[in-house]
């Protein structure tokens, strides 16, 4: 059986994690490869780096980063973060990503999704979607790390992006995001409801039984996370025996 | 020194594949001197054979045809010299005979079968993505490996396989699905093994050793 995966996702800036994690055993707790390598360890499912470094004169650093995790990570390595062009995406993927991740690109041309599915192969694309309800109850897309907001309904945007070849979808609520109340279970329903390419609930998990309503009650296929992990308040596998408990298939 | 080519025809998860190898190729203590080459010279003269492959059927095959000499050079090591070869994902999807995705493209035609889409269902998206429990045929290629161990899958085609004798291990989404494909000298995973933390990393051993 497919297992629901687990993964922790770092933020890098300038080649440094933004939020470091708490672990006693790091050296370096800036350093996104030690940490990478520890998650590795723990039994992460899959890695995710989200760079949110402002200059493009730095972006050299984040390749450094790819490449030496994935020297010494044998899981799947999603990196996302200004990524505008195709040649982007290539860079990123013979740095050794896996998967790359398009948010904002990918809401200011939409044919950027299909030329990359094309190109790299439907798998390779996640669409980042960050998504907040306005006050018509409409989950509205918005932009450039949740700066701008757009005109664009969140659930219509997810079945386009699917249509055009996105090979998965990242959803962060970003009403949830930090207050560690549980996903959008809501939100991620509508959508894994009406679209048949996995979706990647983010934003908002805060304790093991928010992991849980994200896959029985948002139909997520993949759990997000970044400071519970970070800070040490809960490990992979804590998650993931946790879900073994309640019948949900993860890899132990 | 033993020689091992992994073959260079553009595919995204070279580097991956070629860390993996590498990595264990250092923990046996470097029996092979493993390069990364599309030229048909360095082919012909290799132990063994790593066909990767991300991205569609088509591309692939039009890539690996566009470099001078490399599939006759890959046909007569694999097929007349019968040297161990092994094909990830794509990379064993193109041994078919064709497959259906976008359009119909021929494949090498190694192992008889074709190359179809997934059957899409609520329940079950595709791509399937993720990691899945494999069951497979005992075999010097799954030496160490539990039965319905883990390990991690990323398509949205499958190889539907003409010959029974050619399966060499399955998984389940939600119908049975083709996992590993054998015969004689060639092997081929729909599962990434350079992705599959320690499980894909027997795989990769075991290849390393295997004797056909």
């Amino acid at each position: 059986m497919l297992k629901k995966r687990i993964i922790p996702c770092l933020d890098v800036n300038n080649g440094r994690v933004v939020k470091g994690v708490n672990f006693i055993n790091l050296i370096d707790a800036g350093d996104p490869v030690e940490q990478a390598i520890i998650y590795n360890e723990e039994g992460a499912d899959e890695l995710c780096f989200l760079d949110i470094t402002a200059s493009s004169d730095n972006r050299s650093t984040l390749f450094d980063v790819v490449k030496k995790t994935a020297e010494n990570c044998f899981i799947p390595l999603t990196v996302g973060g200004g990524v505008r062009t195709l040649d982007d995406i290539s860079t990123l993927l013979h740095s050794g990503a896996d998967k790359i991740s398009v948010n904002t690109t990918a809401v200011d041309n939409r044919s950027f999704v299909s030329s990359a599915a094309n190109k790299f192969g439907s798998s390779t694309i996640v669409i980042a979607v960050d998504a907040k309800k306005d006050k018509n109850n409409r989950w509205k897309v918005f932009t450039h790390g949740g700066r701008n907001e757009t005109n664009i309904d969140a659930i219509d945007y997810c079945m386009e992006v699917a249509e055009l070849g996105a090979g998965e979808i990242l959803l962060t609520s970003m009403d949830k995001d930090g207050t560690k109340s549980g996903f959008d279970n809501e939100l991620l329903n509508k959508i894994t409801t009406k679209i048949s390419i996995p979706v990647i609930a983010s934003g908002g998990v805060g304790t093991l039984e928010h992991m849980y309503e994200g896959v029985v009650e948002g139909g997520a296929s993949a759990l997000l996370a970044a400071s519970i992990f970070h800070f040490g308040e809960y490990r992979i596998q804590d998650v993931k025996r946790y879900l073994a408990d309640k019948k949900i298939p993860v890899r132990i | 020194m033993m020689k091992l080519v992994i073959i260079n025809y553009g595919s995204g998860n070279l580097h991956s594949v070629h860390k993996s190898f590498e990595t264990v190729n250092q923990s046996m203590g470097n029996p092979y001197e493993i390069l990364v080459s599309s030229s048909a010279n360095e082919i012909s003269q290799s132990d063994k054979i790593v066909l990767p492959g991300v991205g569609a059927f088509g591309e692939c095959k039009n890539a690996l045809m566009s470099y001078d000499g490399l599939l006759t050079s890959l046909e007569d090591v694999v097929i007349n010299k019968k040297i161990p070869f092994m094909g990830i994902c794509v990379g064993m999807q193109l041994l078919a005979d064709q497959s259906s995705e976008f359009e119909i493209n021929e494949g090498l035609k190694w192992i008889s079968g074709e190359v179809v889409k997934l059957e899409s269902n609520k329940n079950f998206p595709i791509p399937h993505m993720g990691w899945n429990e494999i069951e497979f045929i005992d075999h010097p290629l799954f030496t160490g490996c539990s039965q319905k161990s883990d390990f991690y899958f990323v398509h949205s085609y499958y190889f539907k396989l003409q010959n029974k004798d050619n399966l060499l291990a399955t998984t389940k989404y939600p119908n049975e699905l083709t996992a590993a494909v054998i015969k004689e000298n060639i092997f081929g995973t729909q599962f990434h093994p350079e992705k599959s933390h320690s499980n894909g990393m027997k795989v990769i051993k075991n290849f390393l050793n295997w004797r056909p």
